[in-house]
């Protein structure tokens, strides 16, 4: 009964997480700015790195943590250099 | 679903409750990113998703692998800091960017500066 509960958790999580991803897409495609779309970018893998957590949890392995740091290390470091881009217009002076 | 049918029922269920919630607020946070008007609005919903939402979906995965294989399991913590650290740092530089952008274009509708009164002059 439990273990019924929490797969249907797991599943209405992963398509809220989903349907999250598919927003912020919007976003990126409509948002009038690039910083609009720098912004839906960083939205994007915040939750690309839950949905990965939440397949953790959902497989039980630890495999998926590994890749959730990743994204996370790797996605702080895309918007910080996107948004050097815009201030500056180059990334590395 | 091998794993999960092993947990006893109040882990399952707080899991389920903790995971539902963190999820919960990364949407409410995407679709205010979606639905606010301008960008200085919407520079705010987005961070539901990285710091509540993680904080409680990182919770249910501490709490899911410590009770599976009865021992601590804290290491996913390691993403709660990074995310609650990096978080603020991004938002700022691109909060400022986005005024410095708008105000070399003189656009009209940018916060103003407390330093320097506000951004039009004439206004």
């Amino acid at each position: 009964m439990s273990a019924q509960v929490l797969s249907w958790a797991l599943l209405v999580a992963q398509l809220m997480l989903g349907l999250g991803m598919i927003c912020a897409a919007v976003r990126m495609i409509i948002g009038p700015r690039a910083q609009d779309r720098v912004l839906s970018l960083d939205s994007l893998y915040v939750s690309a790195m839950l949905m990965l957590l939440v397949f953790g949890i959902q497989t039980g392995r630890t495999l998926y943590f590994e890749s959730a740091l990743v994204i996370a290390l790797l996605g702080f470091t895309s918007t910080l250099a996107l948004a050097k881009f815009l201030m500056r217009g180059e990334v590395i002076e | 679903m091998t794993a999960a049918s092993e947990l006893p029922s109040w882990a399952a269920l707080g899991v389920a409750i903790l995971v539902v919630a963190g999820t919960t607020m990364t949407l409410l946070g995407s679709i205010g990113l979606l639905r606010f008007r301008t960008f200085y609005e919407r520079l705010h919903p987005p961070t539901l998703g990285s710091s509540s939402g993680t904080m409680l979906v990182v919770l249910a995965s501490i709490l899911y692998f410590s009770v599976v294989r009865s021992r601590p399991s804290i290491h996913e913590i390691l993403i709660l800091i990074f995310m609650t650290l990096t978080t603020p740092v991004t938002f700022i530089l691109l909060a400022r960017a986005a005024l410095y952008r708008d105000r070399t274009e003189g656009n009209s509708d940018v916060p103003s500066d407390p330093l320097q009164g506000p951004a039009d002059p004439s206004a």
